[in-house]
């Protein structure tokens, strides 16, 4: 793309063509270049043969599992019932994905307009993330075509994962709902997007007590197995907290990341307006992430306390929870206390990832590394590993194919931005388009 | 009209169906014929075993590093171990199957209910809606539950399931017990066999060590055992908690409706004393435009 917009052809961002025709689907989904412009790109990007790769050996495996059964690509054992698909695909990428509430949150139910150029990314970012935890559900469930039983057709609601299923479900519809903004303004229909936007608050409320909750079950889940989770990965009163209260830096860190790589790849696509305030609002997002990360050490703290389990501090696997504390918890802290006050983004992006890195880490030990410490360890199948990069890859692919084409990262224009032109156009015709905007209005 | 009540509600505690039946195991008759294991695979229709039951050299064999014995699989609902033990001069022989917990923690974790506590005392599984989730394998203090991972149409939940549907239902002994005979196994009323159980540990005091495992553990069990030696030397987890293992998950299910009733009214409430005075929220950047052009 850098070497399109050498030659002066910038990729699509409006409704109309400069002649004031409208885009159709076809020129819109190629990015408003020609079919060979368009190929001859994706060629040339190293990053799509990277994809390619990973699909073309990944793939293979997930359909073999599905025609041999889990038994023949995982670990998963009667001890081990649950391997990677869920350690990581389930339990990780759920919490990296609470920016999408927290955002929403930020901007609309406390008004902080000042994080709109950041607040779709952070929707969209939360959307794939729970889409791609249940893409790994599936993959992991052993019917997974059973999925809606405890929806529609047998109910065990005293259960923490009756929950989970019913809240991610909902949550999902909610966070499409919220995406869709971006998908109408796109698409071309501006009615669908202020039904939409009349919801907003309802929405984004919804979000917040839905997430609150699916994040503290999926910590809930694991009260269950009181003897089998390490005790220092385990508070029966407080696991819930401890989960919920990590996703909101893990989300917050993942909004820094991701932008980070985005700016890095692909500025391309990100407006004006993005690239100017993307520095400040790094800085703004750490400091919230900050504020969850301290709250979350002084509750693990209490944690270990209130079942005074001192005492395995100073164990092998002390040392190891000290380790994911120390540097996924107390150094991103000092890392950000320093990067916030003198405005170094660089350092923050890296405290940001440390965080990430941290959660990950949290609930890696937590479903995996601490699961059945008194038994013996497991290590995950290397099909388990392959499948489970594989569909991290979906994922990108799937995130980079959005943010390339919806208005994520720039916003939608009705009429190119270029200037001589637009004077042709009727105005009339340009405001159809936009009935919705209160400020046009 | 406020006299005293004739009956009042009972405290929420569930110490298992009054009339169940139960099993007390009694590890110093067990003389490891593995005949139980036998009748087992035999009464269920179960696959023919990889090494026949007669064949003794299964006590030998250990798994991952040698820090694990046999255990149930999806082919076994149920095996017997040997264990050496200082306090003994002869080797230990234990049974392990589902303890048909009082209030089983695989029943409280399952999205499906697919689990069900029967008035007899059987903890049975319907399969039917086995979505295959394997909470239920987390959640087992014991690590009971099996699941046939290698089957890719129809993977379910193998386990133990007190011979129900053929047996404990029409009052008979599950098979296992039945063909027992060394009477290491017997069959009756729970409240019978925690009797029968003190008065052995009353009449030879120095024949057990002082404790019924499954009369407290995890809420009680349906199986019960006795020991010569301390449990925690032929496998038993001696750590487990008293309480059911839902009571731990109970604070975080008490804040679900909680959580549901308030943070309506408090965000919306954020929402307000955020945005007063302020006016109605932007759009995605394009209002801002929009107000600069006209």
């Amino acid at each position: 793309m850098k070497k399109l917009a050498e030659h002066g052809i910038r990729p699509l961002d409006s409704a109309e063509k400069k002649n004031g025709k409208k885009w159709n689907l076809m020129e819109k989904l190629f990015l408003g270049l020609s079919l060979e412009q368009y190929v001859s790109q994706v060629i040339r990007n190293k990053f799509n043969w990277v994809l390619g790769a990973i699909l073309a050996i990944g793939i293979p495996f997930i359909i073999y599992r599905f025609i041999f059964g889990l038994g023949s690509v995982t670990h998963s054992s009667y001890d081990y019932p649950w391997g990677l698909f869920l350690g990581f695909g389930l339990f990780c990428m759920v919490p990296l994905s609470a920016s999408g509430f927290m955002l929403g949150t930020t901007v609309e139910i406390f008004g902080r307009h000042d994080f709109e150029p950041i607040e779709r990314l952070a929707l969209l970012n939360g959307l794939l993330g729970y889409l791609f935890a249940v893409v790994y559900l599936l993959v992991d469930l052993g019917q997974p075509w059973r999925l809606a039983y405890p929806m529609v057709y047998s109910f065990g609601p005293a259960a923490v994962l009756f929950l989970v299923g019913w809240h991610v479900a909902t949550y999902l519809s909610v966070q499409v709902a919220e995406v869709s903004t971006a998908f109408f303004e796109w698409i071309g229909w501006p009615a669908g997007k202020a039904f939409i936007r009349k919801g907003t608050i309802g929405l984004t409320v919804a979000g917040i007590i839905l997430s609150t909750l699916h994040q503290g079950a999926l910590g809930a889940l694991f009260v269950y197995a009181p003897g089998k989770v390490h005790p220092l990965w385990y508070s029966a009163p407080f696991q819930w907290i401890h989960f919920f209260v990590s996703s909101i830096p893990g989300g917050l860190c993942m909004v820094i990341a991701v932008s980070t790589i985005v700016i890095k790849t692909m500025s391309w696509r990100c407006d004006e307006r993005f690239k100017e305030n993307l520095g400040d609002l790094t800085l703004k997002l750490a400091k919230g992430a900050s504020m969850g990360l301290i709250t979350y050490l002084v509750i693990k703290l209490i944690a270990v306390a209130h079942d005074n389990e001192w005492v395995y501090l100073a164990s092998g696997w002390g040392l190891w929870w000290l380790i994911e504390m120390i540097g996924g918890v107390v150094a991103p802290l000092v890392i950000f206390a320093y990067g916030i006050r003198h405005k170094l983004v660089g350092l923050v992006r890296i405290g940001a990832f440390m965080t990430i890195a941290g959660v990950v880490l949290n609930r890696l030990n937590t479903a995996l590394i601490t699961f059945n410490w008194k038994l013996y360890q497991e290590i995950p199948h290397i099909s388990e590993i392959i499948i489970s990069i594989t569909i991290f890859a979906i994922y990108i692919a799937t995130y980079r194919f959005i943010l390339n084409r919806l208005p994520i990262l720039y916003a939608w224009k009705a009429q190119p931005a270029e200037a001589p032109v637009k004077a042709e156009v009727p105005v009339a015709a340009g405001r159809e388009s936009e009935q919705e905007m209160p400020a046009g209005a | 009209m406020l006299s005293p009540a004739k009956k009042a509600l009972a405290a929420g505690n569930l110490a298992g169906f009054p009339d169940g039946m139960g099993v007390l195991v009694d590890l110093t008759r067990c003389v490891g014929c593995r005949s139980c294991e036998a009748a087992c695979n035999r009464e269920q229709g179960l696959p023919a075993p990889d090494q026949p039951f007669d064949d003794y050299s299964v006590f030998e064999q250990s798994f991952h590093g040698g820090t694990q014995k046999r255990r149930p699989t999806e082919k076994a609902y149920t095996v017997v171990n040997r264990y050496e033990s200082e306090a003994s001069d002869k080797p230990i022989y234990r049974k392990i199957q589902c303890n048909h917990c009082n209030e089983p923690a695989c029943l409280t974790s399952c999205f499906v209910g697919a689990y069900t506590k029967t008035p007899e005392g059987a903890v049975t599984y319907n399969s039917k809606v086995c979505v295959g989730c394997r909470n239920c394998m987390v959640a087992c203090p014991f690590h009971v539950p099996a699941y046939s991972y290698s089957d890719p149409i129809d993977p379910v939940i193998k386990k133990c399931i007190f011979c129900y549907d053929s047996r404990v239902k029409h009052g008979m002994p599950p098979a296992c017990v039945e063909i027992c005979p060394s009477q290491a196994l017997i069959f009756g009323k729970r409240d019978e066999l925690l009797k029968i159980a003190r008065q052995r540990m009353t009449k030879d005091p120095a024949k057990y060590v002082d404790h019924i495992y499954g009369e407290h553990e995890v809420g009680g069990t349906s199986w019960l055992y006795l020991s010569g030696v301390p449990f925690e030397e032929v496998g038993f987890d001696t750590s487990l908690q008293q309480e059911p293992i839902i009571s731990n998950v109970k604070d975080f299910l008490g804040t679900v409706p909680m959580v549901l009733a308030i943070w309506p009214a408090l965000f919306t409430g954020f929402h307000l004393l955020a945005t007063k005075g302020k006016g109605d929220h932007h759009d995605h950047g394009q209002a801002e435009e929009e107000g600069e052009d006209s």
